[in-house]
């Protein structure tokens, strides 16, 4: 079934002739009145996962609603498709989705030959090890010969074998495509380890795990993750947007302009304030959007932060290395000016 | 006559152009998109671990070829057992549910009914969630012989250690069954030449299970056991059958074993009521009458459906992706998702695919024929 969809993709790529070069992608976006963005089907909660009622909840969707405030100035004209680790960069090449906003993390490799671009980064992780209490393991380096669950195609999967040859230890992996189904193999004891970014353990122990409290997460990690969102490569107007509209998020924090706030600063007298919500000056006119573009955005999602305390806060995440810089993180945005 | 030539001649050119439109195109968008293609990337190091290798060894640092190679065992290695359980189990289903015993034959109707009327997927899920959650960890796991453990990690079993004689004891095996098919041979001449008849299947079975045995103690009855034990997270030593391939098995054993059942029941129920009775009045015993009267008419119908099916089981194994067996549409997966190369690995899974069915049927047609109506009109 998932070969159905890649064959789907290539499918795609086949008949996709030259309009998809000719048409935008903003143009493309504007004219049909909304932006398709891939997320994490597999519902990992604090980045993509449906709500009760059904609807999107997460940072990587807060991404998506900042996109769709930036360009439509309504952040709710977002359309979902929840994709695998498997499918998310066929959909991305074939023009499925306009943007992949699905905890994916940069790497060279992804950048250069799968035709993408990554537009900064919206979560900065690490690979971790998580494991059941009762094992009474208390370090990556005392898995030799453990079963290891984790998903494929992803960096992880890179990470693990990498990991496990340098400290010259074997392992079994247990490689399940979606998230439910790797999950349960864990939690029935299928495998002894799970591997996967630290932010996706902490966010399935505490929304997955049957008692949370059995479950560790051992101290070392492994990589460096940097998430983010990927645009197409070749199409840099829409790659400005969607890089301005991350960073725009990243920078209210920085002013102190919150969701509450932001209309009645920006009546107020500071330059870069009202040059940030469009009072002054034409950033948004330079990016081919309305000029209130980043007031929607953190009017209608809030800052980097509140997105940060609505989403991640609740489910035990600290803010550690994605503080913003002068709080000693490594959230930092260029001057918007 | 001509006319139809420049129809033919037309029709051709324009799928020819159909399909360049579609190469280049394809091509053209790769490029203006800077998606890599070609095939160099299967020279390059994989870098993923593989779960479980037939016949193949393999580490992170072998190239993508090789994974794919160790894929495409795996999937060999889940059809060709699967292959031959589902034939067996549907033969056996499949006479059952002809069985006069009321019971017998209304227990097979369900078992076909039930079976081939869930999704496989379904099944699979079912199958594996029953192994990996109902089954203890390796710590406790379950010993119903010695030596042999069930855990949901798998079943450890124990491996006989290697000897020099191993090697001499399957030359006798080998012996023993072309002696058994000689005898089979020799045996009919005599039935042929003086009618008198011998008991070549006893006599076969006892070469072939006889001369290995009679070298095994010739060299002193050489075996130890390389018996699992548990050391760390898991048990080492020994033979191991993972909880995915063992659901993968079971699955489309059990589900193919359903059609397979109707076939063979189809099959035998077509051939004459009135052979049956030819075959009472000449004389000849139930089990004679149907070995040699009925099971070859019924076979003419029952081959070609039956590729059918081995042909099904095949390519249902690449269902295998949905509970973590390493097969090749699995490797394929990864490999395309690193690689980025999504164009080249659908075209290897469709080719080797097309390979592995085209062979099956090969097979089968060159079995259909030896079977089939001699002199018939075909």
């Amino acid at each position: 079934m998932r070969t159905i969809a890649r064959v789907a993709g290539a499918i795609a790529l086949a008949f996709a002739a030259g309009a998809a070069q000719a048409q935008s992608t903003l143009d493309a976006v504007q004219k049909k009145g909304f932006v398709q963005c891939g997320v994490n089907g597999g519902a990992l909660a604090g980045f993509s996962a449906p709500d009760s009622k059904g609807v999107w909840k997460g940072i990587d969707v807060d991404v998506c609603r900042g996109i769709a405030a930036a360009v439509f100035g309504d952040a709710n004209k977002v359309r979902y498709t929840p994709l695998t680790a498997q499918q998310r960069f066929t959909a991305l090449q074939s023009g499925e989705i306009d943007v992949l906003s699905r905890n994916t993390t940069w790497t060279v490799t992804r950048d250069a030959s799968l035709g993408i671009n990554f537009a900064g980064v919206s979560y900065y992780d690490g690979q971790g090890f998580m494991v059941p209490k009762k094992l009474n393991v208390k370090s990556a380096k005392q898995l030799n010969g453990a079963t290891v669950c984790v998903q494929p195609g992803t960096t992880t999967e890179l990470n693990l074998a990498d990991y496990f040859r340098a400290n010259r230890m074997t392992f079994k992996p247990v490689v399940i495509e979606t998230l439910p189904e790797v999950l349960n193999a864990y939690f029935s004891g299928r495998c002894d380890v799970f591997t996967t970014d630290v932010s996706g353990l902490v966010s399935t122990r505490g929304s997955r795990a049957p008692t949370p409290a059995d479950h560790v997460i051992l101290p070392e990690v492994i990589s460096k993750e940097p998430l983010g969102p990927a645009v197409r490569h070749g199409d840099d107007k829409w790659f400005d947007i969607v890089k301005w509209s991350l960073f725009a998020m990243i920078e209210a924090e920085e002013m102190g302009l919150t969701s509450k706030n932001i209309e009645q600063q920006a009546l107020g007298k500071d330059p870069a304030v009202q040059r940030f919500a469009g009072a002054t000056g034409d950033i948004g006119k330079m990016l081919g959007l309305d000029n209130r573009w980043a007031l929607n955005i953190i009017k209608q999602v809030g800052n980097y932060g509140e997105s940060f305390e609505a989403h991640l806060k609740p489910l035990g995440f600290d803010r550690g290395i994605n503080a913003l810089w002068k709080d000693g993180g490594l959230m930092y945005a260029p001057p918007i000016r | 006559m001509k006319r139809s030539w420049f129809y033919q001649a037309g029709l051709l050119a324009a799928a020819g152009l159909v399909l360049w439109f579609f190469v280049s195109n394809t091509a053209q968008n790769l490029e203006s998109r800077k998606i890599a293609s070609g095939f160099g990337f299967l020279a390059r190091e994989a870098g993923f671990e593989i779960g479980e290798t037939t016949f193949l060894a393999y580490g992170a640092a072998d190239t993508y070829l090789r994974a794919l190679g160790v894929g495409l065992a795996n999937t060999f290695r889940v059809a060709l057992i699967g292959v031959v359980f589902a034939t067996v189990l549907g033969t056996l289903i499949g006479l059952a549910r002809l069985s006069s015993n009321w019971l017998v034959a209304k227990l097979a109707a369900v078992y076909v009914e039930v079976m081939r009327n869930i999704p496989l997927l379904v099944q699979l899920f079912f199958w594996y969630a029953i192994i990996s959650e109902n089954l203890p960890g390796p710590r406790d796991a379950l010993s119903p012989l010695p030596g042999v453990f069930l855990s949901n990690r798998g079943i450890a079993l124990p491996l006989p250690v290697a000897h020099a004689a191993y090697g001499w004891i399957l030359g006798a095996l080998v012996l023993g069954i072309a002696g058994a098919i000689g005898a089979t041979l020799w045996a009919r001449a005599r039935q042929a030449a003086t009618g008198a008849q011998l008991p070549s299947g006893w006599i076969g079975l006892g070469l072939a299970l006889g001369l290995p045995l009679a070298v095994f103690h010739a060299f002193g009855a050489p075996l130890a056991w390389d018996t699992p034990e548990l050391s760390g997270f898991n048990f080492t030593g020994g033979a191991a059958l993972t909880p995915e391939f063992a659901a993968l098995l079971g699955g489309l054993s059990i589900y193919t074993a359903a059609f397979i059942a109707e076939i063979v029941r189809a099959g035998v129920l077509a051939v004459d009521k009135g052979q049956f009775e030819a075959a009472d009045s000449l004389g000849l015993p139930r089990r004679r009458a149907m070995r040699l009267v009925i099971l070859p008419q019924a076979l003419r119908l029952i081959v070609p459906p039956m590729t059918s099916q081995y042909l099904n089981l095949t390519k249902n194994s690449s269902l295998a992706v949905a509970i973590g067996y390493p097969d090749l549409v699995s490797i394929a997966n990864t490999t395309m998702n690193q690689t980025g190369q999504a164009i080249e690995g659908i075209g290897i899974i469709m080719l080797v695919y097309l390979t592995i069915s085209l062979s099956i049927s090969a097979c089968m047609n060159w079995y259909n024929a030896r079977i089939a109506l001699r002199g018939g009109a075909r």
